[in-house]
């Protein structure tokens, strides 16, 4: 067999000259881009990622710029707009101070008969009188929201009256600005209800007192307020919740704590799970052996019953928010995933051919770890960082669904949303806005991990 | 030749069929599997399930809920209102409360109490569920084996009345010597200590059960674990009970009074005590009775259901520390933060259910006195609302304190949902009235009883549900020897005066002397009163006889019945 | 073959100690007391339960009669039950939290995998839009708003209806399951439907579902031997720890559907600090997760002969 190419022209002395020096045969035409522009280049392309790392930046910013905009105590209770939806009216007409009352007719409501007002009724107090029934054994006075009608639903059952004489009874239970219906039912002499019954009509009014109003500072601009003025209430943009905290401070301060466990917590994990996965893998041999096996028992400890256990065992303290305790379990609990992964990749990039070449070029242990196996790993390592928010934010408040979240009065999203749940009913805005926020927190990072791991190339196993 | 947009469309159409295919087979094999999930379930469990409804008029037979699992039915050990509620429809004492909470003859027809000795004659057609005849024997077996240190029944204190009782659990004296025999099958011999004038209400208790001895002993110590593990002698026994699922009870034939009962059975179907689950089953007409939370009440009422109220004779307060180096030890700080507070506000406006009252005194406004309502006769002291005047005593508790500021006060609260809001308000209330830091330190119920215990706080939200129909078991807990005293509150004036109320057999002098109890707990402000506590709750409208009682069983469904349209 | 089981179940059984020990020395630091009740009681008779739990013998001689007992299987009696075997807690209750566990891993996998399959077959299209946004519900809400919003769902459905479709909650039959089951494999579901979607679109694309389509095999034959089959592995790879994390975590669904189950013990035991119960279920729990693992682990092995050479 011979050389076809060498058979065809006999080569010359000036095949073998070199060539001469050509600068433009090695010029790049475009600009050369380091791994983290070229993979930022192709994250920018990804809309659904961008979308949600400006989410992301935008609840950053309500955690921490939210408060300076928007100065309200989170903890500042509202008695007078409890659970408060957001954009109720918040009128309300200046009355004198409470006074205890008797049971007399003041002037303006004498006369009359059967069920009717004592007083003008107002939040403050709707004050009824009535006369005997004859033949009654007493009374059981209802109150209802919905007017009477045949099915003698009463309502909400207020009082008592065991004796049959004329009486009186001044509610004050939970007054709202409503139409209420109140019904006094005659009971027979054994105590039991009979069919005769009167409804009474009363609307109430919200009122407020001078005081109060000075106290609460509602009207700075008009010092010299009298009684029948009207002023509002403070204003509530998301409304109130079961104690009349302004909901919007709440949800600020319970995004500081919901981000700052999603996002603390995963960061120090997955810190102290690199730095340890990497020494196994780099130093590999016996000590690798011996570091893996106890990661192997760690993540053998069934995460969310050592969650809860941990968070017994820690306890929280009087006055503490219990923010570090479930910080100190997750950091403990759940590093050896990242670990693992680190591990693996390490382990790995040993085996490439560039890290050989590189070692056979001279290269230490230094340089092979902070200029291959570092950028090597970052992707992988930063996708799971991604990844690990959402599971910290719902275990946070997967552990306030059960009572063992952070302690009151802290707020996070998750101790709201679980008591947001036991009002939803009522007040669906007390468990909507804080469920919203946790589910958008945790699309927004799924969606930047998915948007990283693409762009970023980085292949892994993500389900643990 | 196709373009490849249609040949990708009738690709995607015959791989959707495909796909629809599979997806029927998969559904298919899932129904199929299961059924006969169903049919081995059918097998294995009892059949106690929640299918049935609400009320199941054929059956003559209603289901309920429990709030949760009873940790057992051992009558000895039992502390819980869970246990309590279900031994109240399986059990029967001596004496039962009736549906006023009066005393009523129970196994025992007819009972003398003379000074210092008790007889109580035990009805001649007592009967076990297995038919054996009741005896005395088994009241004096089941008292003194409650009292057995060994036994560890915390209920054990209830007995001390009784001669050597207290002596015999602590293991000072041998059991027999406690003053408690049969004389014979039908005649229980009972000596006090001194003479009480309560012990016809407190052999109501549930530790008063009987329990028969044979039975006891073959159980082979799993008596009250399960429903085959334990004898009934009440209007009910239980016929299955699965542990966190579901407790069936029937009506007993053996019972002496059986034709007062007239359901056949009670089904308690579900156990939870998730208010919105409860409510859902409510809707959903699978429970008879659902308490309701304040939230609920808006639904409730557009539903127009049948709504009731009931106070079930607890007292919530804060308690105070009274222990040594303690700032709350200080009179004038403990009052500050009394007037600070407007008891009515809480109430009204936060818990905002009605049923709930201001606790304006430690003796509910339902105790009996001599001849009306205790608080009828010896009305609670007014307690204003005055934050000017508070603010003056906390003033005067800084200079005695030599404090020119108060150290923040650690508030112990349990995780209930009640003690959370109330500790936050609370928090909220002493910061804005007096400018003092509240900090909580909420813990489960549990550890708070233990922190309790050792002293570990400056106020604690607590609370108190009576034993016994009698105002003593209000009036003894600021005694310097009860134990539950657990803010160490120490007043010889009110032991002295809780002495009286034990030993006096006469109602107006015990009457009296609980009034003191009131007065020097008020001018004390050894605590501060939050609420009584209350319930509302809607009943099915079928079902009617339904009683809730603060002794005995809380739901007390022996007299209850459907009504049926015809 | 024999070695490597051997090896790992050696490993197991010293992961197990592992997880005793953690529970034993968690428990034991625990502040509060088991034994506190509402009505304070005597130290005579503290004393006496102290004795019979076994609490008054120093920590390490608790440590090994616990460790003793345990290798004999007891776990000891339950403090707030007190005549209850933690034995008889976890054999009555586990069955629940299992049966629960299986079926919402039959729901997640059949439901990922049929949607998954009808999103990449449908892309961008309505179907994929719909069942995407099903999907981002899916993996954004929390577990307990789902559960509750089911359960009302359910019943404003029945009440609508005037039928009851499904039990509202409870447990016993195979109709109390099912929406319990669905709610806990809701997540699970989403996730696994994204990711057969993703793997769907890859085979899609793939040169040998082209020369397969090229060789004029019939569409569902291609759909099925080609791109189904594959697009599974990654799903199917992926349900051990599925399984596992959905039968712990079931407490959520157990305490909104009041289902009897071990979950709903174990929350209730922390709470009452019943110390053998917490034990007994993390111990057993903990040796379940091992085993499941192995036993995962082996049967890969046995599917896939590449793994067992690892």
């Amino acid at each position: 067999m011979t050389n076809p190419v060498v058979n065809q022209e006999l080569l010359t002395a000036e095949d073998f000259a070199p060539l001469a020096h050509r600068p433009d045969i090695h010029g790049i035409s475009r600009p050369s881009r380091s791994y983290w522009q070229d993979a930022w280049i192709r994250l920018k392309k990804n809309r659904r990622a961008m979308v949600s790392l400006w989410l992301i930046v935008g609840l950053l910013a309500f955690a921490l710029i939210g408060p300076l905009l928007w100065q309200v105590d989170p903890a500042r209770q509202d008695i007078d707009q409890i659970s408060q939806a957001p954009g109720a009216d918040r009128s309300a007409t200046i009355v004198p101070p409470y006074e205890f009352w008797g049971g007399q007719a003041l002037s303006g409501f004498e006369g009359g008969s059967g069920l009717r007002l004592g007083a003008a009724a107002n939040s403050q107090a709707v004050r009824l009188i009535w006369d005997a029934v004859p033949g009654a054994g007493g009374y059981r006075l209802y109150r209802n929201i919905f007017p009477i009608d045949d099915e003698m639903a009463f309502g909400l059952p207020i009082a008592e009256f065991p004796n049959a004489a004329a009486g009186f009874y001044e509610d004050r239970l939970d007054l709202r600005p409503d139409t209420y219906f109140y019904s006094l039912v005659t009971l027979d002499a054994d105590g039991r209800l009979t069919d005769d019954y009167q409804v009474l009509e009363v609307p109430v009014n919200r009122v407020i007192t001078l005081d109060e109003v000075r106290e609460r500072n509602l009207a700075p601009e008009a010092p010299e307020l009298a009684v029948g003025d009207e002023v509002f209430l403070a204003l509530h943009p998301l409304g109130t919740d079961y104690l009349g905290r302004d909901m919007l401070a709440r949800l600020m301060s319970g995004a500081r704590v919901s981000l700052f466990i999603g996002i603390v917590a995963p960061f120090l994990y997955v810190l102290l799970g690199v730095a340890y996965g990497a020494t196994a893998g780099f130093l590999g041999g016996k000590v690798d052996q011996v570091m893996m096996r106890f990661a192997d028992f760690v993540v053998a400890l069934p995460f969310l019953l050592f969650m809860i256990l941990f968070q017994v065992v820690f306890g929280i303290g009087p006055g503490e928010s219990g923010i570090l305790p479930m910080l100190v379990a997750l950091v403990v609990l759940a590093w050896p995933a990242t670990a693992r992964l680190v591990r693996g990749q390490i382990l790995q990039i040993r085996q490439e051919a560039y890290v050989s070449a590189s070692r056979l070029l001279g290269a230490r242990s230094g340089y092979l770890v902070w200029r291959h196996m570092i950028p090597n790993t970052m992707g992988v390592i930063l996708v799971t960082l991604t990844f690990a928010v959402p599971s910290a934010i719902f275990t946070e408040a997967f552990l306030s669904f059960i009572g063992m979240g952070v302690a009151p009065p802290t707020a996070s999203w998750g101790s709201m949303s679980n008591e947001g749940l036991a009002r939803m009913l009522t007040h669906p805005h007390e468990l909507i806005f804080p469920s919203l926020f946790i589910s958008i927190t945790v699309l927004a990072f799924n969606l930047l991990g998915d948007g990283l791991r693409d762009a970023l190339d980085a292949r892994m196993r993500s389900f643990e | 030749m196709k373009s490849p947009i249609t040949s990708d469309d009738s690709f995607t159409r015959s791989a959707g069929r495909q796909l629809a295919r599979y997806a029927f087979i998969a559904v298919a094999v899932l129904v199929a599997l299961m059924y006969s999930l169903n049919f081995v379930a059918g097998l294995t469990s009892t059949g106690a399930g929640g299918a049935a409804g609400a009320v199941d008029v054929e059956n003559n037979e209603i289901s309920i809920y429990l709030r949760e699992e009873p940790p057992q039915m051992n009558s000895m050990l039992a502390t819980d209102a869970v246990s309590g509620m279900v031994l109240g429809h399986v059990m029967e004492g001596l004496l039962r409360y009736d549906e006023n909470d009066q005393i009523v003859p129970g196994m025992a027809e007819r009972w003398e109490i003379n000074g210092t000795r008790a007889t109580f004659h035990i009805r001649e057609n007592a009967r076990w569920s297995n038919g054996d005849p009741l005896t005395a024997h088994d009241f004096e077996f089941a008292w003194k084996t409650a009292l057995d240190p060994a036994t560890g029944s915390q209920y054990a204190f209830i007995f001390y009345p009784i001669l050597n009782a207290e002596a015999a659990n602590t293991g000072q004296m041998p059991l027999d010597s406690v003053g408690v025999r049969a004389l014979d099958d039908h005649t229980l011999e009972v000596d006090l200590a001194q003479p009480i004038a309560y012990f016809d209400k407190l052999v109501a208790f549930v530790t008063f059960q009987p329990v028969q001895e044979a039975f006891f002993n073959a159980t082979n110590g799993r008596y009250g674990a399960d429903a085959d593990e334990m004898l009934y002698n009440g209007p009910f026994m239980m016929t299955s009970w699965v542990h966190g699922a579901s407790l069936r009870m029937v009506k007993n034939p053996y019972y002496w009074d059986a034709e007062r009962i007239r359901l056949d059975g009670i089904n308690a179907a579900y156990i939870t005590s998730d208010s919105n689950t409860l409510l859902n089953l409510y809707k959903d007409e699978r429970i008879a009775v659902v308490d309701l939370t304040a939230e609920m009440l808006e639904g409730a009422m557009q539903q127009k259901w049948q709504l009731d109220r009931f106070m079930d004779g607890s007292v919530f307060f804060v308690d105070f520390n009274h222990r040594e180096g303690r700032v709350t030890g200080n009179l004038n700080l403990r009052k500050a933060m009394f007037l600070a507070q407007d008891g009515n506000e809480l109430v009204d406006r936060v818990i905002k259910l009605p049923g709930y009252l201001p606790a304006k005194s430690l003796f509910p406004v339902w105790l009996q006195g001599v001849e009306k309502t205790f608080r009828e006769e010896y009305p609670a002291p007014e307690s204003p609302y005055n934050v000017a005047l508070a603010r003056e005593h906390l003033e005067r508790a800084k200079q005695e304190l030599g404090l020119s500021e108060i150290p923040p006060l650690v508030m112990l609260a349990d995780t209930s949902p009640v003690a959370t809001i109330s500790s936050q308000y609370y928090q909220e209330v002493f910061k804005r009235n007096l400018g003092l830091d509240i900090i909580i330190d909420a813990q489960t119920f549990q550890q708070r009883l233990a922190k309790m215990d050792s002293g570990d706080f400056d106020i604690v939200l607590s609370g108190w549900g009576p034993d016994y129909n009698d105002p003593l078991t209000f009036a003894d807990l600021y005694a310097s020897w009860n134990l539950n005293n657990r803010g160490r509150y120490n007043n010889p004036v009110l032991d002295s005066h809780v002495r009286v109320a034990q030993t006096s057999t006469d109602t107006k002098t015990r009457m009296d002397a609980f009034g003191e109890i009131q007065r020097i707990l008020h001018e004390d402000v050894a605590y501060i009163g939050n609420y009584e506590r209350g319930r509302v709750y809607a009943t099915h409208p079928q079902v009617k006889g339904v009683i809730r009682r603060v002794f005995g069983a809380e739901y007390d469904y022996t007299g209850a019945y459907i009504e049926t349209a015809d | 073959m024999w070695q490597y089981t051997l090896k790992r179940l050696i490993q197991g059984v010293i992961t197990v100690w592992f997880i005793a020990t953690a529970t034993f020395l968690a428990m034991h630091n625990v502040p509060g007391d088991p034994l506190s009740g509402e009505r304070a009681m005597s130290e005579a008779i503290r004393a006496n339960l102290e004795a019979r739990y076994g609490l008054d013998k120093p920590l390490t001689e608790q440590y090994f009669i616990y460790l003793g007992n345990f290798l004999k299987g007891d776990f000891g009696i339950s403090f707030a039950q007190e005549n209850r075997q933690v034995n008889d807690i976890i054999r009555e209750h586990f069955p629940v939290s299992a049966t629960l566990g299986i079926l919402a891993v039959i729901f997640a996998a059949l439901g990922g995998v049929l949607w998954g399959a009808l999103t990449a077959l449908y892309r961008n299209r309505l179907p994929d839009t719909i069942i995407m946004f099903l999907v981002i519900l899916g993996i954004s809400v929390p577990s307990f708003v789902f559960a509750a919003l089911g359960q009302l769902t359910l019943v404003n459905l029945n009440a609508f209806f005037g039928v009851s479709f499904l039990p509202v909650a409870g447990w016993g039959t195979v109709s109390h399951m099912i929406l319990p089951a669905l709610v806990l494999g809701m997540g699970t579901m989403a996730y696994l439907t994204r990711l057969m979607r993703s793997s769907m679109l890859e085979i899609i694309n793939s040169d040998y579902v082209r020369t397969a389509k090229a060789k004029g095999l019939p569409p569902a034959r291609i759909f099925t031997r080609h791109q189904l089959r594959n697009a599974i592995l990654p799903v199917i790879t992926v349900l051990g720890p599925a399984i596992a994390a959905i039968t712990t975590g079931g407490f959520v669904v157990e305490l909104v559907f009041a289902i009897p189950g071990l979950g709903r013990y174990f929350v209730q035991a922390v709470q009452q600090l019943d110390y053998t119960v917490i034990m007994g279920t993390t111990v057993f729990y903990g040796a379940f997760l091992v085993f499941m693992v192995i036993v995962v682990d082996l049967l890969y092995g046995w599917i896939d002969p590449r793994v067992r050479l690892q």
